[in-house]
């Protein structure tokens, strides 16, 4: 349902923009060709794009796509771009499914990876700062969380490659995308840095959020129940205090994900990485439609999956969801 | 023989921004094996922060600790964190006012009692379980083997007590502490909650004890009782002393707030006027003498002099400056005939 | 990964400084070498402009490639800009080329699949290639002129390519034929294009063309096997005639490309194969780009203008980058058209003043300066293209700033003497653009010329505003910022689209309103001229006339900054593409 509801007003605002600006099907398609195009090249590549037939033949299109596949005449021959089929990008021509689920590994490794380390250092901070409060550690990081939350991405970037790359060698050239299943090593020396600055501006939120989370649990009476036990109390910490402050953490980290998945377009731009987010920003700069409907889509259905899964994790968390 | 439980002169102080809180400012009662032990007292007077200043709860949370517990032979104010930690659960345990609150909503029922038992256990999980089950059976919850496996919310309430009394025996301590066992329950189930507590004690053979302000849940189940005031011990005697021979102006309210059978609920015999003090600006004197009908007996004393917890007779302890025999005078002439009118 | 050298280093730490906008200038004053054994560098600020840097013939290593955004296809029939030529002589062989050599001589075109350059006949109507023999593709199969045939007829179909030019659209002979993917089969029905022989192409003009050899250079003429022809994804792998071949193309990501074992040297007099292989990482984030660059960790970078903003300020305020970075023409000038739609434009005089007025130094300080701006401009062709002459009808050399006792003489003789007022449109997105319609504001103000300045989004600027004659003279814009670069370097790839008032349509313009029928007439010369001579004395007429009828207001002739780092051998800047050339750099 909100995926029709995205693809539509995609769709609507890629159409009926231009037309309310007066914009023909011509006009329209000499964005597609090449520089200093004549009239008739301009002329056929709207008819070859199909931008004379009413916006709602082409959505129509563009859904039967989706359910049923679309031929193309690649020149030599026709090909069937079986459904799920998202089209072809009227830059480049190449079919946009196959191009987004290439980058998928490309963005999945930079959100998954930078996730376990935002995760592991948002809520490490957290817990402690949490149980220190106003110690030197706790002021020291929660200043240092606001400074992450507030720095821009291409700001922390290209100052982490600056210094750690070109100053102290420490990692190599990010730009040299290497899947894990090759060279695991050179892949996580080339994501480490993509990693932890996009790792710095979520974990700020992370050790934030966890930290007042656990001083409210801290304060629970099953903590106390914990310790009238006789628990260690890192047991009481971990086990009890930890477990309950997860809840809202989780929620958060499946909205994030979610939205990460769909693309970190600064993150990705920055290093570089030819993600799904480096992907969306070329599309939209490219006024490439087909690309930036399968993007659009792409992402929100990640949201969507990543809402369903913290749903369903929230279940398995905390038990008393799962009678309702 | 010293008695199995003594303390001593009792003080738990918290500093705070807004300055230094007596929560517990000289408390001193003994308790033996096989016995109850009731502590009454309003909200705020300090029940449970001496409740769990045995249990050592608060030792290295900032707190100002001094005075002396002894348990069983064993000092435990100056004793370490990590050796107190070692006798919680297993000597001492405790059970809490609101069951819901205090037991953790994201574990089992079951696993709660298990990591109660196996931390001071050295066996398997599925031993625990067995034992977690036997325990459940034990505090009377029906199908105890299935029941195990559910969640706090999944219980009732009197079911939820059960499984929290349950949790606490589970190591056979020899001091159990129940901090309001049956506020938050109905009538019914407060009566059967108090028969399982006296049944567990006795086959256990534990010192038990209750806190409340219920003073009919102390006058069923105590040996003895403690009634606190201000942080402080302002009488202590056996259930008879403070039931029928009560000396303390604030006991005499205490009694004649007692709702009766025979009474309208709302109907309060001697209704004590005023507020319960604060714990940082303690009154000078005596800490009730602002709401005391008998402060001017005592003349200027009972606002510039702190008056000490003295002994009447046979281990009966009151803190006034009235002179014994004019106590006992004005509970036998002015307040035992109001408190008896039928 | 380890710094390679010293100066890298420096420039490392210096690019570091300027993120961190802390201390300025450089501290460390190590004299920087290049470390191998060679000779010594010629690290001089524009040594590469005139002459080869580095040389060397030592073979082996990687040249590494790095772009900010992606070609527009890498398939020799379907791409467009400079880079994208540039880069596919690695692996094509088109008809002709431009001479891989520094200075002027790279201006001239030689034959490369062709032995020599076309034979023109019926007045420059036919043109007649032979292929040089031996030529092969990279599985071996021989090269024929069916190949360059069928590679020209494919370029045809702008459904299947649409990025490549049209010249052989509009000029070829077609009679009715639309490419190999429409008339399958039927390659024969293209009699534009015939092959006598194995060896011998012949192409049949609509009209007499004399440059038809810069047609021939296009990479549209590089043969490309039917057999192997997937179409719009041949770009996945087009199939090589040059000394390197497509090992992997991750598109929009990476290309590979290694040695071609297909390739003789003894078929190629001007490439050489000293690079093991070449690697192009695309989609870069430009400002990382430049650094990597800088640092020495990319040997070149792939586009038409040099470094970016960050980066240019660093090259140029530093002397230890600036040795290794060169500022270059690149055949693109920066003007304003002025619209005779739009009144008192109609009048040639009110125009004129506009010429004399305008401040040409503060635009190019808008641009950048001298060094990553532009010189600036005297007339509108860009003055290192072929058979440009040298004029100044304006006395601008002399008067930067302008004229304004001219320019007020002008205003007399239009019947304006007080001025007059009227609009100014610019592209948005385009900082240097609004800084420009800013300064004319300034300096037209001066007599009295006022001007309303409007922006418009860059996407539309042609299809909606600027470039569509109805809306212009609607909305009074009188004045409009603009700019164009060549295709080549030879007067009609330049001034064809801009200054031809038969282009002009109702939308989407390349000519914003320059008509002027004496141009149009010397163009038609022009392109019929086969005497290459005759024909850039033509052009230059037509930059004249240009000027004389006052319909564009030029400014700067744009230069890029490009940067070489130390590491990089054989650089030169190339004088037709106006940035290096690719063809002849290695890293050993
Ligand atoms: N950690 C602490 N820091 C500061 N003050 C505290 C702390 N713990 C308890 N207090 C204060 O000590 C006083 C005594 O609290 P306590 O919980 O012992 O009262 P109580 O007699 O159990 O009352 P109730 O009948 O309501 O349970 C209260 O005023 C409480 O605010
Ligand atoms: S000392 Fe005085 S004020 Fe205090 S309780 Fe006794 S009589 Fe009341
Ligand atoms: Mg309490």
């Amino acid at each position: 349902m909100l995926l029709f509801v995205v693809s539509i007003a995609t769709f609507a605002i890629f159409f009926l923009v231009p037309r309310l600006a007066g914009m023909s099907a011509d006009d329209l398609a000499s964005r597609y060709v090449g520089k200093a195009a004549n009239a008739q090249v301009i002329h056929d590549t709207a008819i070859r794009l199909g931008f004379n037939d009413p916006v709602i033949v082409q959505y129509g299109r563009f859904v039967k796509g989706i359910f049923v596949g679309v031929d193309r005449n690649y020149g030599p021959g026709v090909e069937h771009c079986p459904a799920p089929c998202l089209g072809y990008s009227y830059v480049s021509q190449n079919p946009v499914l196959p191009d987004i689920l290439n980058r998928l590994p490309i963005t999945l490794s930079m959100a998954l990876g930078a996730a376990v380390v935002w995760v592991i250092f948002g809520v490490a901070t957290g817990v402690v700062s949490a149980l220190r409060r106003g110690s030197f550690f706790d002021r020291l990081s929660m200043g240092i969380a606001l400074a992450g939350v507030s720095l821009p991405i291409f700001f922390t970037g290209i100052v982490s490659l600056a210094i750690f790359r070109d100053q102290l060698g420490l990692v190599g050239d990010v730009a040299d995308w290497v899947p894990f299943s090759e060279d695991p090593l050179t892949w996580a020396n080339n994501l480490i840095l993509p990693w932890v600055t996009l790792a710095f501006l979520y974990a700020a939120g992370y050790a934030r959020l966890t930290r007042a989370g656990m001083l409210e649990t801290m304060s629970e009476d099953y903590i106390r129940t914990a310790r009238a036990k006789g628990l260690a109390e890192r047991a009481v910490v971990l086990k009890h205090g930890l477990r309950a402050t997860l809840t809202p953490v989780l929620t958060m980290f499946g909205l994030d994900l979610g939205l990460l998945l769909g693309g970190a377009v600064l993150t990705e731009s920055t290093f570089s990485l030819p993600g799904i987010g480096k992907y969306a920003v070329d599309a939209i700069s490219n006024n490439d439609l087909p690309q930036v409907m399968g993007v659009t889509l792409i992402a929100a259905a990640f949201i969507i999956l990543a809402n369903l899964i913290v749903d369903m994790l929230y279940a398995v968390v905390d038990p008393r969801v799962r009678l309702a | 023989m010293s008695p199995f439980l003594d303390v001593k002169d009792l003080k738990i102080h918290f500093p705070t921004d807004d300055g230094l809180v007596k929560s517990v400012d000289g408390v001193t009662f003994s308790l033996e094996r096989g016995k109850t032990l009731g502590i009454v007292g309003e909200s705020g007077s300090g029940k449970s922060v001496t409740s769990l200043g045995i249990l050592g709860l608060h030792k290295g949370r900032g707190a100002n600790i001094s005075g002396e517990i002894w348990l069983d032979g064993e000092e435990l104010v100056g004793a370490s964190q990590e050796h107190v930690r070692g006798l919680r659960g297993k000597k001492m345990a405790m059970i809490f006012q609101d069951p819901l609150s205090a037991m953790h909503p994201f574990y089992t029922v079951g696993d709660q009692i298990i990591e109660a038992y196996r931390i001071h256990n050295k066996v398997s999980k599925a031993v625990a379980k067995k034992h977690a089950i036997d325990m459940l059976g034990r505090v009377g919850i029906p199908e105890p083997g299935r029941r195990v496996d559910s969640y706090p919310h999944e219980f009732s309430g009197g079911m939820r007590q059960r499984a929290m009394i349950a949790m606490a025996l589970s190591c056979d301590p020899e001091l159990l502490i129940a901090d309001e066992p049956t506020t938050a329950l109905d009538v019914t189930v407060q009566a059967q909650i108090l028969d399982l507590m006296r049944d567990l004690q006795r086959e256990f053979d534990s010192a038990l004890i209750i806190i409340t302000h219920d003073l009919g849940v102390v006058a069923e189940l105590s040996d003895d009782i403690l009634v606190m005031y201000g942080g402080k011990c302002i009488e202590f005697g056996s259930a008879d002393d403070i039931f029928y021979r009560p000396e303390h102006p604030y006991t005499w309210g205490l009694l004649g707030s007692m709702p009766r059978l025979d009474r309208e609920p709302t109907e309060r015999l001697l209704p004590i006027k005023g507020s319960p003090p604060s714990l940082i600006n303690v009154p000078p004197g005596c800490a009730f003498h602002p709401r005391c009908p008998y402060a001017e007996r005592t003349g200027d004393k009972a606002r510039t002099e702190a008056p000490a917890l003295a002994e009447t007779e046979g281990g009966h302890l009151v803190r006034c400056h009235m002179a014994p025999a004019e106590r006992r005078a004005l509970w036998e002439n002015e307040i035992k005939p109001v408190l008896e009118t039928p | 990964m380890k710094i390679r050298s010293t100066a890298s280093a420096v420039a490392a730490t210096a690019a570091l400084a300027l993120l961190a906008s802390a201390c300025g200038g450089g501290g460390g004053g190590s004299k920087s070498s290049t470390g191998g054994g060679d000779a010594a560098p010629a690290s001089q600020y524009n040594a590469a402009v005139t002459q080869v840097v580095n040389p060397s013939t030592k073979t082996g290593g990687t040249l590494r490639m790095g772009m900010p955004g992606d070609f527009d296809s890498v398939d020799p029939g379907d791409q467009y800009y400079g880079y994208a030529w540039n880069f596919s002589r690695f692996y094509t062989r088109a008809l002709t080329m431009f001479k891989p050599v520094p200075g002027e001589e790279g201006l001239q075109l030689v034959g490369d699949l062709a032995e020599d350059l076309g034979k023109p006949s019926d007045g420059g109507k036919t043109w007649t290639y032979k292929l040089r023999e031996g030529i092969k593709f990279e599985d071996g199969t021989p090269v024929t002129s069916k190949d360059v045939k069928y590679a020209v007829a494919r370029s045809l179909d702008k459904d299947i390519l649409p990025s490549g030019p049209t010249y052989f659209n509009d000029w070829l002979d077609l009679g009715g034929y639309t490419g190999p993917y429409k008339m399958k089969g039927k390659l024969d029905d293209f009699k534009a294009v015939e092959t006598p022989d194995d060896r011998t192409v012949v192409f049949h003009l609509k009209k007499a063309y004399g440059g038809f050899d810069y047609f021939a250079m296009l990479p549209q003429t590089a043969p490309v096997p039917e057999a192997k022809d997937t179409g719009s994804k041949y770009k996945e792998h087009p199939v090589s005639t040059g000394p390197y071949m497509f090992k992997s193309h991750e598109l929009t990501k990476r290309i590979e490309l290694v040695k071609n074992p297909n390739w003789d040297p003894a078929t190629d007099p001007n490439r050489k194969q000293l690079n093991d292989s070449i690697e192009v990482l695309l989609g870069q984030n430009e400002d990382d780009l430049d650094q990597r660059l800088l640092s020495g960790k990319i040997d070149v970078k792939v586009n038409s203008t040099g470094v970016a903003a960050n980066a240019r300020k660093k090259v140029l305020t530093d002397d230890k980058v600036k040795q290794y970075a060169d500022s270059a023409l690149i055949d693109r000038t920066w003007f304003t058209n002025i619209n005779g739609d739009v009144k008192p434009f109609d009048n040639i005089h009110c125009r004129k003043a506009v010429l004399y007025a305008a401040d040409r130094s503060a635009i190019q300080g808008a641009y950048g300066g001298p060094d990553a701006g532009g010189d600036v401009a005297l007339s509108l062709m860009p003055p290192k293209m072929t058979g440009y002459q040298k004029i100044d009808p304006y006395g601008v050399e002399a008067n930067p700033t302008g004229n304004v006792e001219k320019a007020k003489e002008e205003l007399a003789a239009c019947g304006q003497p007080n001025g007059f007022s009227t609009t100014i449109s610019f592209r948005n997105e385009r900082a240097a653009e609004k800084q420009t319609a800013e300064a004319l504001q300034q300096s037209l103000g001066r007599v009295g010329i006022k001007l309303d300045l409007k922006g418009y989004p860059q996407g539309d600027y042609f299809k909606l505003y600027a470039g569509k004659p109805d809306f212009a003279k609607k909305n009074n814009l009188g004045l409009m910022v603009y700019g164009w670069g060549a295709d080549y370097p030879e007067g009609f790839g330049f001034f064809q689209q801009i200054v031809d008032s038969r282009v002009i349509r109702p939308a989407g313009n390349t000519n914003l309103g320059v008509k002027d029928p004496k141009i149009d007439e010397l163009i038609d010369q022009a392109a019929a001229e086969t005497d290459a001579t005759k024909r850039g004395a033509i052009w230059a007429q037509v930059d004249k006339q240009v000027m004389d009828s006052a319909f564009i207001l030029p400014y700067v002739w744009a230069h890029g900054l490009f940067y070489r780092p130390p590491t990089l051998k054989n650089v030169f800047v190339s004088q037709n593409w106006g940035m290096y050339e690719f063809l002849t750099l290695s890293t050993q």
